[in-house]
């Protein structure tokens, strides 16, 4: 099992050493990915699980609330790349139903729970008006503010995935005893010291 | 309204309302920063209060800057 240690600075300024236990820092990561704040409670870091959970995923949800629920879509197509997706997908499970919803929008098919998260139409011929330019025309800035806050929330979801691998960036390296406890997985605390960069 | 009798331009076009929408996100990024940074909760607590302190100043000075070059010219 992979550990780190971290230096925790109280209000008197006095170091706290705090072990942290990263199990297996891969599936804490694909955890934190799925789910913000799973990756954290799965190693039993529950305070800042529930602090990831609240704070990246209220983010999102209240983005995507301000944009009506559109502003999270994927699109690859040649005139709409919807390029704000590659942040949104960071927060996970929450974005996949723009996945699902792209695949479903079809001639043969129909997106469900009506257009949540499905691409708008977007018109092949320049300069004719079509739903999405209808829907940013109608939100307004909301568009803009609904897609800050879900891109946002993805890429603060990174940062929580990258401490569930690697724990604080303030760690340091476990203490010697752990070290020669765990020659056995050497390469899991080889992964967890590298999270000690900051 | 209030505002339209003082030099303030930009409070009385309305668009001062669309700066509480970063409120949130100022609180979000500084408390999900700090988290990273940290693993004791008072230490997170304090760390984002400092950050979020960083980034509301930053806005702010970016804030009176390109206000006082809008509002001279």
């Amino acid at each position: 099992m992979a550990k780190a240690s971290a230096n925790a600075e109280t209000n008197s300024a006095a170091l706290e050493q705090i072990e942290i236990d990263l199990k297996d820092p891969f599936l804490a990561a694909f955890l934190a990915w799925l789910i913000p704040g799973a990756g954290h409670w799965y190693q039993g870091r529950r305070h800042k699980a529930v602090l990831f959970f609240v704070w990246i995923l209220g983010t999102f949800v209240f983005g995507l609330y301000l944009g009506e629920g559109r502003v999270v879509y994927a699109s690859l197509r040649d005139n709409d790349r919807r390029l704000p997706y590659l942040c949104q997908i960071g927060v996970g499970l929450p974005a996949l139903p723009a996945l699902v919803q792209a695949a479903r929008k079809t001639p043969l098919q129909f997106p469900i729970y009506e257009d949540f998260m499905a691409p708008p139409e977007v018109s092949q011929i320049p300069n004719q008006e079509d739903e999405l330019d209808r829907l940013q025309k109608r939100m307004h800035r909301y568009w803009e503010f609904g897609t800050v806050y879900t891109m946002i929330a993805g890429l603060l979801n990174i940062l929580a995935i990258y401490d569930a691998w690697g724990g604080p960036a303030f760690a340091l390296a476990a203490p010697e005893k752990h070290k020669e406890d765990d020659e056995g997985d050497g390469q899991d605390d080889d992964k967890a010291s590298k999270g000690s960069g900051g | 309204m209030i505002f339209a009798g003082f030099a303030w331009p930009l409070l009385a076009a309305g668009h001062i309302n669309d700066l509480w929408y970063a409120l949130p996100l100022i609180v979000a990024v500084s408390m999900v920063y700090s988290a990273t940074r940290h693993e004791a909760m008072e230490a997170i607590l304090s760390g984002a209060l400092r950050i979020g302190a960083w980034i509301t100043g930053f806005m702010a000075f970016f804030f009176v800057v390109l206000f006082l070059m809008s509002s001279s010219l």
